[in-house]
């Protein structure tokens, strides 16, 4: 499908191009363990993309090579075109590529906000003019504008991990990878991380790579990745991919509350579509 | 062993210009043998009063019994309070610090003054507990394992010391699904097996409400609920105000209500809610 779209609009480009990715590291008993073993993956620019998979499937190996803190042992990636391997290379890839990690207090460097967010463009070199900009705008975006003078550690686990974010932005990049950004957050800085990156990807066009365990959090995403082993093993529109509950639950993977019911009925003969996601759609179907 | 909570405040840095009411006047009883769920959104209070359970935090003012011992602000007999109180905390993983599993697990045990063959006979007993096995793990560095076997090397320390209360702070937190489920399985075993009286302190309501008996949940340093699952997540709209998210399960069937199918609020299982669709269902296709 994507070719054809490529021929007849030839400006879909792909943003994130990974062919036959290999990578394998030594373990404690010095066996070799491959964490990943020959993914090849197409992202196009402005696509909002969910990983899932259990811990130790790969997920985290494949985002630390999107923006070179590892290079591939056999294949290639290129992010907008450059190679990973390509040393020159790092420092634009790593400012094309943003990398957001789970635990926020990792990440914040300085002793208020806007100096933690003003971290990445002064290491660019910027005025303080354009710093400034870029730090305003970049609190702007996640709705952090009335913190700037604040210290972090007296904010919230979401107000945090928005700063980590906010550190991002203003490096201008054009993906977005969060490594289970809200592993340690409660739900409502869950639900406010998930709305800034909705509205990062929505609004600002960045591409998005969302890691995460919460099925939830998959449900919006325009593409699902299930990840086993090393390896993409489903990949498809969230609908397409929570359908398959038996496959999902025998990788040790939830589906989302939803859909196991919708599963569920249909096997008793209840007619509804299958792979309902949200309540909104459930009570569709049921009450028509 | 009852647990009773009477009038407890706890005031952070009194008198500075910080000055804050973690807890405000909370009262409670927990009975011997209770599985609690514990629920509250950050800054809720609810880490201020387990900490308070095994004498980390002194109250500011009244009183907490455990069995016989009574903790005030001027209290002393701290030390036997924290043999029968295990507070887990969160990631405590990051608290192992020893080279062996075996030597971690027994920093507990062997700080009591058991003897050697006690101390082999707890650590043992607490590896089994949590599902690891010794002869292969006990020697092994804890921080070549994984994760979840991390966090049950760190369980299996507090396990070690044979506290009768146990309280564990986010458990499953960073967790994949089937770690959680291991994690969580093994605490409902703890709770069913050696009547160990559990709280739970979680954001999860889809996992507390599959296994407690009773949730508490915290609000602005106050007990805002105290009940069964059921009788809790009848309260969508108050837990909604309190920025906890009650189950998709119970929100689908307060949706279903509304739109005029007569099902029961109260369910927050996947495995109920289909039995009262379809309950619901059958009873329209009969009438």
């Amino acid at each position: 499908m994507y070719s054809r779209i490529r021929e007849g609009v030839g400006i879909i480009k792909s943003i994130i191009e990974a062919s036959n990715v290999g990578f394998s590291y030594i373990n404690y008993e010095e066996e070799e363990i491959a964490a990943l073993k020959d993914v090849s993956l197409d992202v196009k620019k402005g696509e909002f993309i969910a990983v899932i998979g259990h811990n130790g499937s790969g997920k985290s190996t494949l985002a630390k090579h999107i923006n070179a803190l590892i290079k591939p042992d056999r294949g290639i990636i290129l992010i907008k075109g450059m190679d990973t391997s390509d040393d020159e290379m790092v420092w634009d890839i790593r400012q094309t590529a943003g990398m957001v990690f789970q635990n926020p207090d990792n990440q914040l460097v300085a002793t208020i906000v806007e100096e933690d967010v003003a971290f990445g463009p002064e290491n660019l070199g910027y005025p303080p003019e354009e710093i400034r900009a870029r730090v305003d705008d970049s609190l702007e975006k996640v709705g952090m504008e009335g913190f700037a003078e604040f210290a972090p550690h007296l904010l919230s686990g979401g107000q945090k991990q928005r700063i980590a974010i906010a550190g991002i932005i203003a490096m201008r990049p054009e993906i977005i990878i969060l490594d289970e950004p809200t592993a340690m957050l409660d739900p409502s800085g869950r639900r406010e991380v998930m709305e800034t990156i909705h509205y990062l990807n929505r609004e600002e066009g960045i591409t998005i790579i969302h890691i995460t365990h919460y099925m939830e959090e998959a449900i919006d995403a325009h593409r699902v990745l299930v990840m086993e082993e090393g390896q993409v093993v489903l990949e498809g529109s969230p609908k397409e991919i929570f359908i398959k509950v038996e496959e999902l639950k025998s990788l040790g993977l939830d589906v989302p509350q939803i859909t196991e019911l919708a599963f569920e009925l249909r096997k008793e003969g209840i007619d509804i579509p299958p792979g309902l996601l949200t309540a909104e759609e459930m009570v569709k179907a049921l009450c028509q | 062993m009852s647990i009773i909570i009477d009038n407890l405040t706890h005031v952070y840095m009194e008198g500075g210009p910080f000055e804050s009411a973690a807890l405000d006047g909370v009262n409670l009883r927990i009975e011997d043998g209770e599985f609690i769920g514990l629920i509250g959104h950050t800054g809720s209070g609810k880490s201020t009063l387990v900490q308070h359970l095994n004498g980390l935090l002194k109250p500011t003012s009244g009183i907490i019994r455990i069995d016989d011992i009574t903790v005030e602000n001027k209290s002393k007999r701290l030390k036997e309070l924290r043999q029968k109180v295990g507070l887990v905390f969160q990631y405590p993983e990051h608290q192992l610090f020893e080279e062996r599993v075996f030597s971690d697990i027994a920093f507990g045990p062997k700080n009591l003054g058991c003897s050697g063959h006690e101390i082999e006979q707890r650590v043992k007993e607490s590896m089994e507990l949590v599902g690891l096995d010794y002869d292969s793990m006990k020697d092994r560095s804890p921080f070549e394992l994984s994760g979840g076997q991390r966090r049950r090397v760190a369980i299996a320390g507090v396990l070690a010391m044979k506290p009768k209360i146990l309280i564990l702070d986010e458990p499953t937190a960073g967790l994949d699904p089937r770690g959680r489920d291991e994690i969580l399985g093994r605490v409902a075993q703890l709770h069913k097996k050696y009547d160990l009286t559990i709280i739970l302190v979680s954001h999860s309501m889809e996992d507390v409400a599959k296994l407690v008996d009773r949730i508490i949940v915290m609000n602005k340093g106050k007990i805002a609920l105290d009940g069964s699952p059921g009788e809790i997540f009848k309260n969508s709209q108050r837990l909604d105000d309190m920025g906890l998210a009650v189950p998709n399960i119970t929100r689908l069937m307060k949706m279903l209500r509304a739109s005029g199918m007569d099902v029961p609020e109260d369910i927050f299982t996947v495995a109920k809610a289909k039995e009262a669709v379809l309950k619901a269902l059958r009873r329209d296709s009969d009438a």
